[in-house]
Protein backbone atom coordinates (compact mmCIF):
# COMPACT_ATOMS: atom_id res chain seq x y z
CA UNK A 1 0.00 0.00 0.00
CA UNK A 2 1.24 3.59 -1.00
CA UNK A 3 2.49 5.65 1.82
CA UNK A 4 -0.28 8.58 2.17
CA UNK A 5 1.91 10.59 5.43
CA UNK A 6 2.24 14.29 4.61
CA UNK A 7 5.48 13.30 4.09
CA UNK A 8 5.53 11.15 2.00
CA UNK A 9 2.90 13.40 -0.56
CA UNK A 10 5.25 15.70 -0.91
CA UNK A 11 8.07 13.48 -1.74
CA UNK A 12 5.52 12.57 -4.70
CA UNK A 13 4.28 15.84 -5.76
CA UNK A 14 6.33 16.41 -8.75
CA UNK A 15 5.74 13.09 -9.80
CA UNK A 16 1.72 13.71 -9.25
CA UNK A 17 1.75 17.26 -11.05
CA UNK A 18 3.62 15.83 -13.95
CA UNK A 19 0.65 13.50 -14.55
CA UNK A 20 -2.29 15.66 -13.68
CA UNK A 21 -1.18 18.41 -15.88
CA UNK A 22 0.56 16.44 -18.53
CA UNK A 23 3.04 18.88 -18.86
CA UNK A 24 6.69 18.02 -18.75
CA UNK A 25 8.43 20.87 -16.84
CA UNK A 26 11.59 19.00 -17.18
CA UNK A 27 11.95 19.91 -20.76
CA UNK A 28 12.14 24.02 -20.70
CA UNK A 29 14.75 23.72 -17.37
CA UNK A 30 18.30 25.24 -18.10
CA UNK A 31 20.30 24.34 -15.35
CA UNK A 32 19.16 24.66 -11.78
CA UNK A 33 16.77 27.56 -11.96
CA UNK A 34 16.89 29.20 -15.58
CA UNK A 35 13.82 28.09 -17.65
CA UNK A 36 12.78 28.91 -20.89
CA UNK A 37 9.43 30.65 -20.09
CA UNK A 38 8.25 31.78 -23.50
CA UNK A 39 8.87 28.07 -24.93
CA UNK A 40 6.91 26.97 -22.10
CA UNK A 41 4.13 29.48 -22.81
CA UNK A 42 3.76 28.98 -26.03
CA UNK A 43 3.71 25.09 -25.66
CA UNK A 44 0.34 25.51 -24.85
CA UNK A 45 0.09 25.27 -27.81
CA UNK A 46 -3.21 27.58 -28.58
CA UNK A 47 -2.83 30.90 -30.00
CA UNK A 48 -4.81 34.15 -28.92
CA UNK A 49 -7.34 33.56 -31.44
CA UNK A 50 -7.75 30.05 -30.93
CA UNK A 51 -8.45 31.05 -26.93
CA UNK A 52 -11.18 33.39 -28.03
CA UNK A 53 -12.43 30.69 -30.06
CA UNK A 54 -12.51 27.99 -27.27
CA UNK A 55 -13.74 30.82 -24.65
CA UNK A 56 -16.33 31.80 -27.14
CA UNK A 57 -17.75 27.66 -27.07
CA UNK A 58 -18.78 27.91 -23.44
CA UNK A 59 -20.03 31.70 -23.30
CA UNK A 60 -16.35 33.50 -21.61
CA UNK A 61 -15.24 36.94 -22.91
CA UNK A 62 -16.31 39.71 -24.27
CA UNK A 63 -17.61 41.51 -21.70
CA UNK A 64 -18.99 44.62 -21.93
CA UNK A 65 -16.85 47.80 -21.10
CA UNK A 66 -18.48 50.04 -19.35
CA UNK A 67 -17.28 54.47 -18.42
CA UNK A 68 -18.12 55.39 -15.23
CA UNK A 69 -19.05 58.98 -15.91
CA UNK A 70 -20.20 59.49 -12.37
CA UNK A 71 -17.10 58.77 -10.91
CA UNK A 72 -15.19 60.22 -13.20
CA UNK A 73 -17.12 63.47 -11.99
CA UNK A 74 -16.52 62.20 -8.88
CA UNK A 75 -12.75 62.65 -9.53
CA UNK A 76 -12.84 65.49 -11.01
CA UNK A 77 -14.17 67.38 -8.77
CA UNK A 78 -11.71 66.05 -6.26
CA UNK A 79 -8.50 66.60 -8.41
CA UNK A 80 -6.73 69.98 -9.73
CA UNK A 81 -8.00 71.88 -12.32
CA UNK A 82 -7.59 69.93 -15.78
CA UNK A 83 -7.02 66.28 -13.58
CA UNK A 84 -8.99 63.60 -13.46
CA UNK A 85 -8.70 60.81 -16.16
CA UNK A 86 -11.89 58.91 -17.37
CA UNK A 87 -12.66 55.75 -15.69
CA UNK A 88 -13.69 52.67 -17.98
CA UNK A 89 -14.43 49.01 -15.72
CA UNK A 90 -14.95 45.98 -17.97
CA UNK A 91 -17.58 44.25 -16.10
CA UNK A 92 -16.15 40.58 -15.64
CA UNK A 93 -19.17 39.50 -13.52
CA UNK A 94 -20.61 39.38 -16.81
CA UNK A 95 -18.65 36.16 -17.35
CA UNK A 96 -20.57 32.99 -16.92
CA UNK A 97 -19.71 31.74 -13.43
CA UNK A 98 -19.40 35.90 -12.38
CA UNK A 99 -15.63 36.45 -12.70
CA UNK A 100 -12.79 37.01 -14.75
CA UNK A 101 -12.15 33.54 -13.88
CA UNK A 102 -14.24 32.07 -16.42
CA UNK A 103 -11.79 32.75 -18.52
CA UNK A 104 -8.79 31.06 -16.58
CA UNK A 105 -10.92 28.17 -16.06
CA UNK A 106 -12.00 28.06 -19.73
CA UNK A 107 -8.74 26.63 -21.25
CA UNK A 108 -7.51 24.59 -18.75
CA UNK A 109 -11.04 22.44 -18.97
CA UNK A 110 -11.06 22.07 -22.87
CA UNK A 111 -7.26 21.21 -22.20
CA UNK A 112 -8.52 18.46 -19.98
CA UNK A 113 -11.18 17.84 -22.09
CA UNK A 114 -8.80 16.97 -25.11
CA UNK A 115 -6.70 14.77 -23.22
CA UNK A 116 -9.08 13.04 -22.18
CA UNK A 117 -8.70 12.89 -18.33
CA UNK A 118 -12.21 12.16 -17.02
CA UNK A 119 -12.79 15.22 -14.19
CA UNK A 120 -10.83 18.13 -13.25
CA UNK A 121 -9.61 19.55 -9.79
CA UNK A 122 -9.01 22.97 -8.30
CA UNK A 123 -7.67 23.98 -5.02
CA UNK A 124 -8.78 27.32 -4.66
CA UNK A 125 -11.32 28.88 -1.93
CA UNK A 126 -11.96 31.75 -4.68
CA UNK A 127 -14.54 32.45 -7.77
CA UNK A 128 -11.94 30.15 -9.35
CA UNK A 129 -13.50 26.85 -8.25
CA UNK A 130 -16.79 28.19 -8.74
CA UNK A 131 -15.44 29.24 -12.79
CA UNK A 132 -13.97 25.56 -13.15
CA UNK A 133 -16.73 24.26 -11.77
CA UNK A 134 -19.00 25.93 -14.48
CA UNK A 135 -16.96 25.62 -17.28
CA UNK A 136 -16.24 22.01 -16.65
CA UNK A 137 -20.58 21.76 -16.44
CA UNK A 138 -20.48 22.69 -19.98
CA UNK A 139 -18.12 20.72 -21.44
CA UNK A 140 -19.90 17.78 -19.52
CA UNK A 141 -16.84 16.75 -17.49
CA UNK A 142 -16.79 16.14 -13.47
CA UNK A 143 -15.56 18.82 -11.10
CA UNK A 144 -14.00 18.63 -7.84
CA UNK A 145 -13.16 21.82 -5.80
CA UNK A 146 -10.98 22.13 -2.47
CA UNK A 147 -11.25 24.43 -0.45
CA UNK A 148 -9.61 25.94 2.86
CA UNK A 149 -13.03 27.65 4.74
CA UNK A 150 -13.17 27.00 8.66
CA UNK A 151 -10.81 28.33 11.66
CA UNK A 152 -10.67 25.31 14.40
CA UNK A 153 -14.43 26.41 15.62
CA UNK A 154 -16.18 25.42 12.58
CA UNK A 155 -16.96 29.52 11.42
CA UNK A 156 -16.21 30.24 8.09
CA UNK A 157 -15.85 33.57 6.21
CA UNK A 158 -19.35 34.44 4.62
CA UNK A 159 -17.81 34.87 1.38
CA UNK A 160 -16.18 31.84 0.98
CA UNK A 161 -19.24 30.03 2.12
CA UNK A 162 -20.90 31.69 -0.40
CA UNK A 163 -18.22 30.28 -3.20
CA UNK A 164 -18.36 27.22 -1.90
CA UNK A 165 -22.47 27.19 -2.07
CA UNK A 166 -22.10 28.55 -5.51
CA UNK A 167 -19.55 25.30 -6.87
CA UNK A 168 -22.24 23.05 -5.49
CA UNK A 169 -24.70 24.53 -7.80
CA UNK A 170 -22.89 23.73 -10.74
CA UNK A 171 -22.55 20.44 -9.36
CA UNK A 172 -18.98 19.81 -7.89
CA UNK A 173 -17.62 18.00 -5.11
CA UNK A 174 -17.13 20.88 -2.57
CA UNK A 175 -14.31 19.11 -0.19
CA UNK A 176 -14.08 21.98 2.78
CA UNK A 177 -10.76 22.08 4.84
CA UNK A 178 -9.96 24.05 7.71
CA UNK A 179 -6.94 26.29 8.11
CA UNK A 180 -3.51 25.44 6.94
CA UNK A 181 -1.34 24.97 4.11
CA UNK A 182 -1.76 21.18 4.06
CA UNK A 183 -4.66 22.12 1.91
CA UNK A 184 -2.15 21.26 -0.57
CA UNK A 185 -1.47 17.53 0.36
CA UNK A 186 -5.94 16.93 0.54
CA UNK A 187 -5.38 18.19 -2.84
CA UNK A 188 -2.42 16.11 -4.55
CA UNK A 189 -4.42 12.76 -2.94
CA UNK A 190 -7.69 13.53 -4.56
CA UNK A 191 -4.94 14.08 -7.85
CA UNK A 192 -3.78 10.73 -6.75
CA UNK A 193 -6.60 9.15 -5.95
CA UNK A 194 -8.75 9.91 -9.07
CA UNK A 195 -6.49 10.49 -12.09
CA UNK A 196 -8.14 14.04 -12.99
CA UNK A 197 -6.61 17.11 -14.74
CA UNK A 198 -5.60 19.61 -12.19
CA UNK A 199 -7.15 23.16 -13.46
CA UNK A 200 -4.22 24.70 -11.16
CA UNK A 201 -4.17 28.71 -11.34
CA UNK A 202 -0.40 29.03 -12.65
CA UNK A 203 -0.49 26.62 -15.91
CA UNK A 204 0.41 28.11 -19.13
CA UNK A 205 -3.57 27.60 -20.05
CA UNK A 206 -4.51 29.35 -17.01
CA UNK A 207 -2.54 31.95 -17.94
CA UNK A 208 -3.36 32.04 -21.48
CA UNK A 209 -6.66 32.49 -20.95
CA UNK A 210 -6.12 35.68 -19.49
CA UNK A 211 -4.90 37.32 -22.38
CA UNK A 212 -8.22 37.50 -23.67
CA UNK A 213 -8.65 39.71 -21.32
CA UNK A 214 -5.84 42.13 -21.53
CA UNK A 215 -6.80 42.28 -25.38
CA UNK A 216 -10.18 43.13 -25.12
CA UNK A 217 -9.30 45.97 -23.18
CA UNK A 218 -7.11 47.51 -25.74
CA UNK A 219 -8.49 46.63 -28.75
CA UNK A 220 -12.00 47.73 -27.40
CA UNK A 221 -10.55 50.98 -26.12
CA UNK A 222 -8.73 52.10 -28.92
CA UNK A 223 -11.69 51.50 -31.41
CA UNK A 224 -13.76 53.69 -29.37
CA UNK A 225 -11.68 56.68 -28.42
CA UNK A 226 -8.65 55.88 -30.63
CA UNK A 227 -6.05 55.25 -28.57
CA UNK A 228 -4.89 52.52 -26.06
CA UNK A 229 -5.30 53.47 -22.32
CA UNK A 230 -2.99 55.53 -20.36
CA UNK A 231 -3.28 52.80 -17.31
CA UNK A 232 -4.73 49.27 -16.56
CA UNK A 233 -4.96 48.78 -13.16
CA UNK A 234 -5.61 44.76 -12.17
CA UNK A 235 -6.58 42.83 -8.84
CA UNK A 236 -3.39 41.56 -7.65
CA UNK A 237 -2.86 38.36 -5.41
CA UNK A 238 -1.28 35.14 -7.23
CA UNK A 239 -0.17 37.10 -10.61
CA UNK A 240 -1.90 35.57 -12.75
CA UNK A 241 -4.44 38.25 -13.46
CA UNK A 242 -1.69 40.49 -13.68
CA UNK A 243 0.30 38.62 -16.06
CA UNK A 244 -2.41 37.62 -18.19
CA UNK A 245 -3.46 40.47 -18.82
CA UNK A 246 -0.58 42.34 -19.61
CA UNK A 247 0.20 39.87 -22.09
CA UNK A 248 -2.83 40.60 -23.96
CA UNK A 249 -2.12 44.40 -23.95
CA UNK A 250 0.75 43.71 -25.48
CA UNK A 251 -0.25 41.65 -28.09
CA UNK A 252 -2.83 43.87 -29.02
CA UNK A 253 -0.21 46.54 -29.33
CA UNK A 254 -0.63 48.29 -26.20
CA UNK A 255 2.89 48.27 -25.52
CA UNK A 256 2.80 51.96 -23.87
CA UNK A 257 -0.08 50.97 -21.35
CA UNK A 258 0.87 51.05 -17.84
CA UNK A 259 0.46 47.89 -16.07
CA UNK A 260 -0.66 48.80 -12.47
CA UNK A 261 -1.18 45.93 -9.73
CA UNK A 262 -3.71 46.50 -6.86
CA UNK A 263 -3.92 44.48 -3.48
CA UNK A 264 -5.52 45.27 -0.36
CA UNK A 265 -3.00 45.49 2.52
CA UNK A 266 -3.32 42.76 5.06
CA UNK A 267 0.36 43.39 6.04
CA UNK A 268 0.83 41.78 9.71
CA UNK A 269 -1.98 38.81 9.09
CA UNK A 270 -0.40 35.37 8.72
CA UNK A 271 -2.23 33.66 5.75
CA UNK A 272 -1.72 30.14 7.80
CA UNK A 273 -2.65 31.06 11.16
CA UNK A 274 -5.61 29.76 12.61
CA UNK A 275 -6.54 32.73 14.76
CA UNK A 276 -5.84 35.41 11.75
CA UNK A 277 -7.55 33.84 9.03
CA UNK A 278 -11.39 35.22 10.51
CA UNK A 279 -10.23 38.56 11.11
CA UNK A 280 -9.46 39.24 7.42
CA UNK A 281 -12.20 40.32 5.81
CA UNK A 282 -10.87 40.02 1.80
CA UNK A 283 -9.84 36.26 0.79
CA UNK A 284 -8.27 37.09 -2.21
CA UNK A 285 -6.66 40.23 -3.77
CA UNK A 286 -4.27 41.03 -0.91
CA UNK A 287 -0.91 41.54 0.56
CA UNK A 288 -0.93 37.94 1.82
CA UNK A 289 -0.95 36.17 -1.79
CA UNK A 290 0.57 39.48 -3.88
CA UNK A 291 3.71 40.14 -2.38
CA UNK A 292 5.22 36.40 -1.63
CA UNK A 293 3.54 35.74 -4.78
CA UNK A 294 5.57 38.00 -6.75
CA UNK A 295 8.87 38.01 -5.03
CA UNK A 296 9.10 34.24 -5.48
CA UNK A 297 6.28 32.81 -8.16
CA UNK A 298 7.23 29.09 -8.01
CA UNK A 299 5.35 28.38 -4.55
CA UNK A 300 2.54 27.61 -6.74
CA UNK A 301 0.97 24.04 -6.90
CA UNK A 302 2.70 23.47 -10.25
CA UNK A 303 6.73 23.09 -10.60
CA UNK A 304 6.70 26.55 -12.78
CA UNK A 305 4.31 29.10 -12.39
CA UNK A 306 3.00 30.81 -15.46
CA UNK A 307 2.24 33.81 -13.59
CA UNK A 308 5.52 35.72 -13.26
CA UNK A 309 4.34 39.58 -11.95
CA UNK A 310 7.72 41.26 -11.75
CA UNK A 311 7.85 40.29 -15.94
CA UNK A 312 5.10 42.85 -16.32
CA UNK A 313 4.55 44.84 -13.29
CA UNK A 314 5.15 48.60 -13.91
CA UNK A 315 3.58 49.73 -10.46
CA UNK A 316 2.32 48.07 -7.53
CA UNK A 317 -0.71 49.71 -4.68
CA UNK A 318 -1.84 48.90 -1.71
CA UNK A 319 -5.81 49.99 -0.47
CA UNK A 320 -7.46 49.41 2.75
CA UNK A 321 -9.94 46.89 3.46
CA UNK A 322 -12.34 50.26 4.74
CA UNK A 323 -11.34 52.00 0.89
CA UNK A 324 -12.44 49.32 -1.07
CA UNK A 325 -15.53 48.25 0.99
CA UNK A 326 -16.14 52.47 0.29
CA UNK A 327 -15.11 52.18 -3.31
CA UNK A 328 -17.87 49.11 -3.71
CA UNK A 329 -20.48 51.44 -2.54
CA UNK A 330 -19.29 54.50 -4.79
CA UNK A 331 -20.06 51.93 -7.61
CA UNK A 332 -23.68 50.83 -6.29
CA UNK A 333 -24.59 54.28 -5.32
CA UNK A 334 -23.13 56.43 -8.47
CA UNK A 335 -23.22 53.83 -11.26
CA UNK A 336 -25.80 51.47 -10.14
CA UNK A 337 -23.73 48.56 -10.52
CA UNK A 338 -23.71 46.61 -7.78
CA UNK A 339 -20.46 44.34 -7.39
CA UNK A 340 -18.77 42.31 -4.91
CA UNK A 341 -16.29 43.69 -2.54
CA UNK A 342 -12.62 42.13 -3.97
CA UNK A 343 -13.43 42.94 -7.52
CA UNK A 344 -13.08 46.45 -6.50
CA UNK A 345 -9.63 46.25 -5.41
CA UNK A 346 -8.53 48.36 -8.10
CA UNK A 347 -11.19 50.64 -8.60
CA UNK A 348 -10.80 51.84 -4.55
CA UNK A 349 -7.15 52.72 -5.87
CA UNK A 350 -8.23 54.10 -9.27
CA UNK A 351 -10.52 56.64 -7.57
CA UNK A 352 -7.17 57.89 -6.01
CA UNK A 353 -4.54 57.48 -9.23
CA UNK A 354 -7.04 58.99 -11.67
CA UNK A 355 -7.05 62.22 -9.87
CA UNK A 356 -3.21 62.68 -10.38
CA UNK A 357 -3.82 61.47 -14.10
CA UNK A 358 -5.20 64.32 -17.58
CA UNK A 359 -8.33 64.81 -18.45
CA UNK A 360 -7.98 62.96 -21.33
CA UNK A 361 -6.21 60.07 -19.99
CA UNK A 362 -7.87 57.15 -20.11
CA UNK A 363 -7.74 54.41 -16.75
CA UNK A 364 -9.25 50.98 -17.13
CA UNK A 365 -10.17 48.90 -13.80
CA UNK A 366 -9.95 45.76 -16.04
CA UNK A 367 -12.53 43.69 -13.62
CA UNK A 368 -15.85 43.27 -11.69
CA UNK A 369 -16.84 40.17 -9.60
CA UNK A 370 -20.39 39.19 -8.82
CA UNK A 371 -21.84 40.04 -5.83
CA UNK A 372 -24.62 37.95 -3.32
CA UNK A 373 -25.31 36.55 -0.14
CA UNK A 374 -22.15 36.33 1.55
CA UNK A 375 -20.28 37.98 -1.18
CA UNK A 376 -21.41 41.79 -0.15
CA UNK A 377 -20.06 44.47 2.13
CA UNK A 378 -22.68 44.01 4.50
CA UNK A 379 -22.18 40.23 5.03
CA UNK A 380 -18.23 40.94 5.39
CA UNK A 381 -18.43 43.90 7.62
CA UNK A 382 -21.64 41.74 9.64
CA UNK A 383 -19.31 38.95 9.81
CA UNK A 384 -15.84 41.23 10.52
CA UNK A 385 -17.87 42.88 13.70
CA UNK A 386 -18.91 39.26 15.76
CA UNK A 387 -15.20 38.74 15.32
CA UNK A 388 -14.39 42.17 17.49
CA UNK A 389 -12.99 44.24 14.25
CA UNK A 390 -13.87 47.86 14.67
CA UNK A 391 -15.83 49.55 12.06
CA UNK A 392 -15.69 53.14 11.93
CA UNK A 393 -15.47 56.01 9.97
CA UNK A 394 -12.68 57.64 10.14
CA UNK A 395 -9.03 58.32 8.26
CA UNK A 396 -8.35 55.36 6.62
CA UNK A 397 -4.31 55.38 7.30
CA UNK A 398 -5.47 54.09 10.69
CA UNK A 399 -7.09 51.11 9.94
CA UNK A 400 -5.08 48.23 11.42
CA UNK A 401 -5.50 44.68 9.60
CA UNK A 402 -6.87 42.09 11.82
CA UNK A 403 -8.44 45.06 14.48
CA UNK A 404 -10.05 47.93 12.48
CA UNK A 405 -11.90 48.47 9.21
CA UNK A 406 -11.90 52.14 8.56
CA UNK A 407 -14.59 53.77 5.94
CA UNK A 408 -13.49 56.95 4.92
CA UNK A 409 -15.07 60.08 5.88
CA UNK A 410 -15.46 60.92 2.33
CA UNK A 411 -14.02 61.13 -0.93
CA UNK A 412 -11.21 63.02 -0.17
CA UNK A 413 -9.63 60.41 2.54
CA UNK A 414 -8.86 57.96 -0.32
CA UNK A 415 -5.31 57.13 -1.37
CA UNK A 416 -2.99 54.31 -2.02
CA UNK A 417 0.34 53.35 -1.60
CA UNK A 418 3.08 52.71 -3.44
CA UNK A 419 5.16 49.89 -3.29
CA UNK A 420 8.41 50.04 -3.54
CA UNK A 421 9.59 47.56 -6.80
CA UNK A 422 13.05 47.59 -6.04
CA UNK A 423 12.05 46.39 -2.56
CA UNK A 424 10.33 43.45 -4.49
CA UNK A 425 13.08 42.39 -6.56
CA UNK A 426 15.27 42.42 -3.68
CA UNK A 427 13.15 40.18 -1.95
CA UNK A 428 12.84 37.84 -5.08
CA UNK A 429 16.49 37.96 -5.43
CA UNK A 430 16.51 37.10 -1.59
CA UNK A 431 14.16 34.21 -2.15
CA UNK A 432 16.41 33.01 -5.19
CA UNK A 433 19.60 33.03 -2.69
CA UNK A 434 18.01 30.69 0.01
CA UNK A 435 17.72 28.02 -2.70
CA UNK A 436 20.13 28.45 -5.49
CA UNK A 437 23.26 30.85 -3.59
CA UNK A 438 26.01 32.53 -5.91
CA UNK A 439 27.92 33.02 -8.14
CA UNK A 440 25.43 33.10 -10.91
CA UNK A 441 26.53 32.32 -14.87
CA UNK A 442 26.01 34.75 -17.33
CA UNK A 443 23.23 32.74 -18.83
CA UNK A 444 21.41 33.11 -15.09
CA UNK A 445 21.90 36.57 -15.00
CA UNK A 446 20.20 37.14 -18.50
CA UNK A 447 17.01 34.94 -16.67
CA UNK A 448 17.02 37.27 -14.04
CA UNK A 449 16.92 39.75 -16.31
CA UNK A 450 13.87 38.73 -17.77
CA UNK A 451 12.26 38.26 -14.62
CA UNK A 452 12.84 40.90 -13.18
CA UNK A 453 11.73 42.93 -16.31
CA UNK A 454 15.75 45.02 -15.81
CA UNK A 455 19.31 45.09 -17.30
CA UNK A 456 21.57 42.35 -16.94
CA UNK A 457 23.90 45.17 -15.25
CA UNK A 458 21.21 46.40 -12.80
CA UNK A 459 20.88 42.85 -12.00
CA UNK A 460 24.42 43.04 -11.00
CA UNK A 461 23.95 45.74 -8.91
CA UNK A 462 20.85 44.57 -7.36
CA UNK A 463 22.82 41.42 -6.36
CA UNK A 464 25.31 43.14 -4.74
CA UNK A 465 23.22 45.25 -2.53
CA UNK A 466 21.25 41.71 -1.02
CA UNK A 467 25.04 40.78 -0.21
CA UNK B 1 -30.40 13.45 17.02
CA UNK B 2 -31.17 13.72 13.61
CA UNK B 3 -31.91 10.68 11.02
CA UNK B 4 -30.42 10.11 7.82
CA UNK B 5 -31.74 7.77 5.20
CA UNK B 6 -30.67 6.20 2.55
CA UNK B 7 -30.82 9.33 -0.85
CA UNK B 8 -30.44 12.10 1.68
CA UNK B 9 -28.29 14.85 1.41
CA UNK B 10 -26.19 14.93 4.57
CA UNK B 11 -22.33 16.70 5.67
CA UNK B 12 -19.70 14.62 6.86
CA UNK B 13 -16.47 15.23 9.32
CA UNK B 14 -13.18 13.59 8.71
CA UNK B 15 -9.61 14.45 10.48
CA UNK B 16 -7.40 14.37 7.35
CA UNK B 17 -4.10 14.94 10.14
CA UNK B 18 -4.09 15.09 14.12
CA UNK B 19 -2.09 17.76 15.53
CA UNK B 20 1.19 15.62 15.41
CA UNK B 21 1.11 15.26 11.41
CA UNK B 22 0.83 18.34 10.31
CA UNK B 23 3.69 20.37 8.12
CA UNK B 24 6.77 21.85 9.39
CA UNK B 25 5.77 25.25 8.63
CA UNK B 26 2.58 25.63 9.93
CA UNK B 27 1.79 28.43 12.46
CA UNK B 28 1.50 27.04 16.34
CA UNK B 29 -1.94 27.65 17.42
CA UNK B 30 -2.54 26.03 13.73
CA UNK B 31 -0.49 23.21 14.53
CA UNK B 32 -2.30 22.63 18.00
CA UNK B 33 -5.72 21.66 15.71
CA UNK B 34 -6.35 19.09 13.40
CA UNK B 35 -6.93 19.19 9.60
CA UNK B 36 -10.28 19.15 9.34
CA UNK B 37 -12.46 17.98 6.34
CA UNK B 38 -16.43 18.91 5.63
CA UNK B 39 -17.88 17.59 2.43
CA UNK B 40 -21.40 17.03 1.00
CA UNK B 41 -23.25 14.23 -0.93
CA UNK B 42 -25.76 11.36 -0.93
CA UNK B 43 -25.85 9.07 2.00
CA UNK B 44 -25.56 5.43 0.92
CA UNK B 45 -26.50 3.38 3.60
CA UNK B 46 -30.16 2.24 4.62
CA UNK B 47 -30.35 5.05 7.75
CA UNK B 48 -27.92 6.58 9.67
CA UNK B 49 -27.79 9.12 12.97
CA UNK B 50 -25.68 12.12 13.82
CA UNK B 51 -22.05 11.28 15.14
CA UNK B 52 -22.09 7.72 13.62
CA UNK B 53 -19.99 6.88 10.43
CA UNK B 54 -21.29 6.68 6.87
CA UNK B 55 -20.64 6.24 3.42
CA UNK B 56 -21.76 8.87 1.05
CA UNK B 57 -21.63 9.87 -2.91
CA UNK B 58 -20.57 13.41 -3.61
CA UNK B 59 -21.71 14.61 -6.93
CA UNK B 60 -18.70 13.85 -8.51
CA UNK B 61 -19.77 10.33 -8.31
CA UNK B 62 -16.45 9.40 -5.76
CA UNK B 63 -17.86 7.25 -2.40
CA UNK B 64 -16.10 9.01 1.12
CA UNK B 65 -16.14 7.74 4.43
CA UNK B 66 -16.61 10.26 7.63
CA UNK B 67 -18.79 10.96 10.32
CA UNK B 68 -22.68 12.25 10.22
CA UNK B 69 -22.63 15.64 11.16
CA UNK B 70 -25.69 17.61 9.54
CA UNK B 71 -28.47 16.09 7.29
CA UNK B 72 -29.63 18.64 4.26
CA UNK B 73 -27.28 20.93 6.30
CA UNK B 74 -28.77 24.98 5.51
CA UNK B 75 -26.84 27.71 4.05
CA UNK B 76 -26.63 29.95 6.72
CA UNK B 77 -24.65 32.91 5.15
CA UNK B 78 -26.73 35.92 4.06
CA UNK B 79 -26.41 40.27 3.51
CA UNK B 80 -25.95 40.58 7.74
CA UNK B 81 -26.77 43.54 8.97
CA UNK B 82 -27.25 46.90 7.40
CA UNK B 83 -23.66 48.69 8.04
CA UNK B 84 -25.00 52.43 9.07
CA UNK B 85 -21.20 53.32 8.26
CA UNK B 86 -21.92 52.48 4.98
CA UNK B 87 -25.25 53.37 4.53
CA UNK B 88 -24.44 57.31 4.65
CA UNK B 89 -21.81 56.94 2.11
CA UNK B 90 -24.45 56.98 -1.26
CA UNK B 91 -26.28 60.51 -0.62
CA UNK B 92 -22.99 62.14 1.01
CA UNK B 93 -21.13 61.46 -2.41
CA UNK B 94 -24.36 62.63 -4.23
CA UNK B 95 -24.35 65.65 -2.27
CA UNK B 96 -20.86 65.95 -3.13
CA UNK B 97 -21.46 66.32 -6.64
CA UNK B 98 -24.25 68.36 -6.49
CA UNK B 99 -21.88 71.22 -4.80
CA UNK B 100 -21.35 74.43 -6.55
CA UNK B 101 -18.00 74.68 -7.78
CA UNK B 102 -16.93 71.61 -9.70
CA UNK B 103 -13.93 72.13 -11.86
Amino acid sequence: MKDMSYAAMMDRRNEILKKAVGIDYEQFARGRFVFDYEAMMKKVGYTLEEIREIQKETDVGETPLWEMKNLTRLVRKLASPGKGARIFVKDEAANPSGSFKARRASVSVYRAQQQGYPGVVSATSGNYGAAVASQATKRNMKCIVVQEVFDSKGDGQPEILEKGRKCEAYGAEVLQLSVGPELFYTFLRVLEETGFFNASLYTPFGIAGVETLGYEVATEIKEREGKHPEKVLITHAGGGNLTGTARGLEKAGAKDTEVVGVSVDLTGLHSASDHDFNRKSFTTGHTGFGVPFTTWPDRADVPRNAARSLRYLDRYLTVTQGQVFYATEALAQLEGLERGPAGNTSLAAALALAQEMDQDEILVVQETEYTGAGKHPTAQLSFAQEKGIEVRRGDPHEEKPGESIIIPRGPEDLFYKEMDTERLRLSYLRSLQKQHPAPYSEEEIEFLAEELSVSPERVHELLEKVE
Amino acid sequence: MKIARQGDWVQIHRVILSPGERAEQVPEETKKVPLELRVKGWLLLDKASEGEEVVIKTPAGRELEGKLIAVNPPFMHGFGSPIPELLEVGSELRAYLEEEGSR
